[in-house]
């Protein structure tokens, strides 16, 4: 194992979290994170070796699904992201190509977004100071893609909330943005 | 005068405020101007031009003549309107446009003046000299003439933007906008309801009939409380629905702290929403229009529906003895109201002959107010009946109906323009109405609470009707159902001056004065007098401002038509369009992996787009920047440099087809790259210009990582995905960015071998021999952590571009750092890349300037002929392709220590600095710490033949002019040794 420590996209060895009011925003460092994309001619494959790796049907438009250990969402037409705890699969790109073969490429994205994970009652109020997706009818299990604080993130709606992956490099002004939000709306 | 009972106030609580530097009390429920009322004050600012007196004229957003500056300090805002004003214990306002006080105006002096300072008299008058208008007519205009002022300090609250969702947007909170919600909201459909007001319900807290045996306001809160109650329902009072947009899309400002003396903390003043409906109702009712007539503009003088409301609202009156002058019934109603609270009313002056009695008042028929008296308030009013002696009646306050005009602003927003209802005398809504939107109600000139209730509860039946969603219409509660009955009358002729735009005083006689100069076109006409500009719009002035025209141009008023109506519908602060993007808030910041450790370090930082790059790293003893700079080029140059390069873009390419995809993409071949080397590239637009530059690195056949340029990175990436999918889409190629998903550094230098020998595992072998110049591989470093190798270089040293998983990039730099210090390793900012780059000849994006060629750059012979590829063709046009035009040179000043500036043109020796003796310019420069001296890298005509000529580079803008010598372009290593050592 090799001796470089990570440090979180917020900057600090350990996630931050923050609750105001009834709503907690956490950062989840621990996530990796791969993309597939189907080869030409090769969506029909890739969609049900995808499938066989993930446990679950690969997730259909603007959809979400979660396997025992994986899940996936769609990020544009035979283009899926796949999640994992990173510490269980480090290399999850890597496991995903074995699996997909020629059918797909895999590119490993697992530095390449902050996610943030809000929970609680009123996150559709913080939500609506934040993005033009309707979450208030978005039911769990629906991702989009959308602009938060002028940066592209993808909006995944879970039962309990959402979580928002925004490019890493812009964590701490998503994260300021998403806590400003928060203070106002709640 | 406060009335002893009634009103929609909280008479257990008092509030304490200030206006004009004295101290009153007013209740909860009041707006300013009803408190002021209540406290007798009907003097509340003076007008804009002629700085007459004047006092409220009506008692909503419509207002044009009550504007006040509101709060103090930072947040003291002109020219809000005392009507929509919510007091609140404190509060605190002050008149505008007045000096030295609001009684005694010195400028009233205009008034005296009028004859000279008629429409469009400055146009005229002060045409010369030319010089004076700027710095002394304009100056003295604009303060005499004017609005409020407004605070120079930044303004210290906030304010959000927001988005909503829903079936049915209804814009008024009247009795057609609850009954439409009512409908809405009971079918389940998600219903938002947005009034202005901070009380929902409209006329109907401002009216004394009844709806279902309740009183009409009672009837009110009651539909608010229910739909209050429905989670499908979402009320928004305090909003304002401010534009019609494309696609169902509404703009409505939400003041949620303007009611308070300061917002919450943490919490915004107001929130900017974008409503995204997918059908809407306007049920923004009717603002009601005054009739023109001398001097009708003294405090005390109100539109009928506003005396009316007052006293029913909010039980004030401005005087205990009032009059009604109207054209139409509903002038009588405000009579029969204020005699029924008690107050006296002298008469109803009607205009139509044969109007109908009314108990208890006299009513003069076929009658008209031909003048006023009062200085600062009203105290008569001349009276001419149709036959008779001309009467002076002693009143306090008088009431002014003049017909109601719908409210179409919003309707018309997409270019729809109203059409005209000789039934009601107005404009209703007409034309195509921006889709998806309905209207009901007074808006739609549906005059009776019976008629907008049906109208509201049918427009919202049909609307939910085209959603697909089941409703069935709620049963209409009873209610007054009274026709409309006017006859037509705009002004009362006479010589004096009578009043149209009570905002920017505009009488009659103007009217007749831009008719007369041939401004006879509404749109010339409110260019002209300034009739409906400025903060109301003229929402009380414009109709009868066209009505006059009409009457001059012998045309009809359905002819002579209105203005165009625009967003905003009332004024919003220019924070709320900013919202939470000012200051350092104003975009997002991009940090590198490494800028915790760069803050550490004390760099100092530049923006690049929207990143933050280290520029560069003083040191302590280093008292300005170049000493920094020149320290990090030596070191680099003398031992080991390291800088954080993960800004530059990176493209994952894969998939079978992924070379030849680079092959058409790139000028140069990619088609033969070998796996495992990076070759340069440089990328063409498709008219041939030089676009963008970079390396691709073979990591296997089917994968190649590009980079671009910082600034290209998204640009480039938009471009291949075009070609991708548009026009190649045939070709097995996945493309996705991975810039932020790598931590890139760049070690540079000569021993940056022997550095990265120190941190990359020994089971990869990086010596010359096996990882030679232009190499690339995937490695891992410091015990097995994933990692890619480049041997690339941008300085020209023997240099290597590391790069792993973000999250271990601080890390990385650390043990960099800390493996580096027996060789001194120094980390070098964007600065000192610079100077490194331009002393190896690299081009960059100063170079790549949008009208750059290959051939211009030197690189004529990379664009590949035994290939297609973008921008190839168009590249070798003839106008691109002279043998004797620009390319790019070395320059170096003649004294070392003289500066060459970049943007310099560049000039024979003792040729003049004109366009015509352009020889090219420069591009970049710097100070060579390496060369000792100042040097620069630039475009000259026939480059090549000019090699040690001495020119000119001459800046006309800063005056700088230095003798420069052309010299090849690589002034350091120019046969690339040291990055092959």
């Amino acid at each position: 194992m090799h001796d470089l420590s990570p440090l979180t996209a917020l900057g600090a060895a350990a996630p931050r979290s923050d609750t105001i009011g009834p709503v907690t925003l956490r950062e989840e460092p621990d996530r990796a994170l791969a993309s597939v994309a189907a080869r030409t001619d090769q969506a029909t494959v890739c969609q049900a070796a995808l499938a066989r790796f993930l446990g679950v049907a690969a997730p259909g438009i603007a959809q979400h699904v979660s396997g025992a250990d994986l899940s996936a969402f769609w990020i544009g037409p035979a283009s899926w992201m796949i999640e994992a705890p990173n510490d269980r699969h480090p290399d999850l790109a890597g496991k995903a190509k074995a699996a997909l073969g020629d059918a797909a490429s895999v590119t490993d994205q697992s530095g390449a977004w902050v996610r943030l994970d809000m929970t609680g009652d009123r996150v559709v109020q913080v939500m609506e100071r934040l993005c033009n997706l309707d979450m208030g009818i978005m039911p769990p299990g629906k991702a989009r893609r959308t602009v938060i604080d002028h940066l592209g993130c993808y909006v995944i709606r879970h039962a309990q909330g959402v979580t928002i992956y925004g490019p890493r490099s812009g964590a701490k002004s998503l994260h300021h943005a998403v806590i400003t939000a928060m203070h106002s709306a709640l | 005068m406060r009335l002893p009972s009634g009103g929609q106030i909280d008479r257990a609580r008092k509030l304490s405020f200030r206006f004009n530097g004295q101290y009153y009390k007013g209740h909860p429920g009041d707006t300013l101007a009803s408190a002021l009322l209540a406290n007798g004050v009907r003097l509340m600012g003076r007008s804009f031009k002629y700085h007459r007196p004047r006092g409220v004229l009506s008692a909503g957003s419509e207002e044009p003549n009550a504007l006040v500056e509101l709060r103090s300090g930072a947040r003291q805002e002109p020219n809000t309107r005392a009507t929509t004003t919510e007091l609140f214990d404190g509060l605190r306002a002050e008149p505008q446009n007045a000096w030295p006080s609001l009684k005694f105006d010195a400028l009233a002096l205009n008034d005296a003046l009028s004859p000279f300072l008629t429409a469009g008299f400055y146009y005229k008058t002060f045409m010369w000299p030319a010089a004076f208008w700027e710095k002394l007519y304009e100056p003295i205009i604009r303060r005499a003439a004017g609005l409020g002022a407004i605070t120079t300090q930044p303004d210290p609250d906030s304010y959000d933007k927001g988005f909503l969702h829903c079936d049915l947007l209804i814009i008024g909170a009247g009795p057609a906008g609850l009954m439409a919600a009512l409908s809405a909201g009971r079918a389940g459909a998600r219903v938002i309801l947005a009034d202005e007001d901070f009380r929902m319900g409209g006329r109907l807290n401002a009216e004394s009939f009844s709806i279902s045996d309740m009183a009409g306001a009672d009837w009110a809160a009651q539909a608010v409380a229910e739909l209050g109650a429905l989670p499908n329902v979402r009320l928004m009072p305090r909003t304002t629905v401010i534009g019609a947009f494309d696609h169902g899309i509404y703009g409505a400002l939400e003041r949620v702290a303007d009611h308070l003396p300061t917002p919450p903390e943490g919490k915004p003043r107001q929130i900017l929403w974008r409503v995204y409906s997918r059908r809407a109702i306007l049920c923004a009712g009717a603002i009601e229009r005054p009739v023109a007539f001398a001097n009708n503009d003294r405090p005390g003088i109100l539109t009928s529906g506003a005396l009316r409301a007052y006293a029913n609202r909010w039980a004030v009156c401005p005087a205990d003895t009032v009059a009604v002058f109207t054209n139409n019934d509903d002038g009588h109603r405000t009579a029969a109201d204020l005699l029924a609270r008690g107050i006296k009313v002298a008469a109803v002056i009607d205009t139509r002959a044969g109007a109908p009695p009314l108990d208890g008042v006299e009513v003069i028929s076929g009658a008209q107010v031909i003048d006023t008296a009062g200085r600062l308030g009203l105290r008569s009013i001349t009276v001419r009946p149709a036959g008779g002696d001309i009467r002076k009646l002693t009143v306090g306050a008088l009431g002014v109906a003049g017909g109601w005009n719908p409210n179409v602003a919003l309707t018309c927003h997409q270019r729809a323009r109203p059409v005209w209802d000789a039934e009601i005398a107005a404009f209703v809504p007409g034309g195509e109405l921006p889709p998806g939107l309905s209207v009901a109600g007074a808006a739609a000139g549906q005059f009776s609470t019976h008629a907008a209730l049906a109208g509201g509860g049918a427009q919202a039946a049909q609307a939910l009707d085209d959603l697909g969603i089941a409703a069935s219409v709620p049963d209409l509660p009873q209610a007054e159902d009274a026709p409309t009955r006017i006859t037509p009358f705009w002004h009362v002729k006479g010589d004096a001056r009578a009043w149209l735009d009570f905002q920017n005083d505009v009488t009659v006689k103007d009217v007749h004065l831009a008719h007369q100069e041939g401004f006879r076109s509404v749109e010339h006409l409110k260019r002209y007098t300034t009739l409906g500009m400025a903060t109301d719009q003229g929402k009380t002035a414009n109709l009868g401002g066209l009505a006059v025209m009409a009457e001059l141009t012998g045309s009809s008023i359905a002819q002579t038509g209105t203005t165009m109506f625009r967003p905003p519908y009332t004024p919003v602060a220019m924070g709320a369009l900013a919202g939470r993007s000012r200051g350092a808030e104003f975009r997002p910041r991009r940090l590198t992996p490494s800028h915790h450790w760069a803050v550490e370090q004390g760099a100092v930082f530049v923006e690049v787009g929207l990143w933050m790059r280290a520029q560069w790293f003083p040191r302590a003893g280093e008292t300005q920047w170049r000493e920094s700079v020149d320290r990090e080029v030596l070191a680099t140059r003398g031992s080991v440099g390291v800088c954080d390069v993960t800004t530059l873009g990176k493209i994952d390419v894969q998939g079978r087809d992924a070379a030849e995809f680079l092959n058409r993409i790139y000028c140069n071949g990619f088609a033969k790259l070998p796996v495992g080397r990076v070759r340069y590239g440089l990328m063409l637009r498709e008219d041939g210009i030089a676009f963008d530059d970079g390396t691709a690195a073979r990591l296997a056949e089917d994968h190649v990582v590009v980079t671009t340029t910082t600034a290209n990175a998204v640009p480039v990436y938009r471009h291949m995905e075009f070609a991708r999918q548009c026009l190649w889409p045939d070709m097995d190629v996945q493309l996705i960015s991975t810039t932020e998903a790598w931590a890139q550094f760049a070690i540079a230098g000569p021993n940056a071998r022997k550095l990265l020998q120190k941190i990359v595992d020994p089971a990869f072998d990086i010596s010359n021999e096996a990882f030679p110049f232009m190499a690339c591989a995937e490695i891992t470093v410091c015990n097995g952590c994933p990692a890619r190798l480049f041997r690339i270089s941008f300085s020209g040293e023997l240099a290597y571009e590391l790069a792993v998983p973000t999250r271990y990039g601080d890390a990385l730099m650390r043990r960099i750092m800390a493996e580096g210090a027996e060789f001194d390793v120094t980390p070098y900012g964007t600065e000192a890349l610079g100077v490194m780059r331009i002393e190896k000849g690299h081009a960059a994006g100063n170079e790549l300037n949008g009208q750059i060629t290959a051939l211009n750059l030197g690189m004529g012979r990379m664009v590949s002929t035994k290939k297609d590829s973008i921008g190839a063709v168009l590249s070798r046009r003839e106008g691109l392709s002279d043998p004797q035009g620009l390319r790019l040179v070395g320059l170096k000043a003649r004294d070392p220590q003289s500066r060459i500036t970049a943007g310099a043109h560049l000039l024979e020796q003792g040729a003049s600095a004109v366009a015509a003796n352009d020889l090219g310019y420069v591009t970049s420069a710097c100070y060579s710490p390496t060369l000792q001296g100042h040097i620069a890298l630039g475009f000259v005509k026939n480059g090549p033949a000019r090699m040690g000529a001495t020119l000119r580079a001459a800046s006309p803008l800063t005056g700088a002019d230095t003798e420069v010598e052309i010299v090849p372009p690589h002034f350091v290593d120019p046969e690339g040794e040291r990055l092959r050592a």
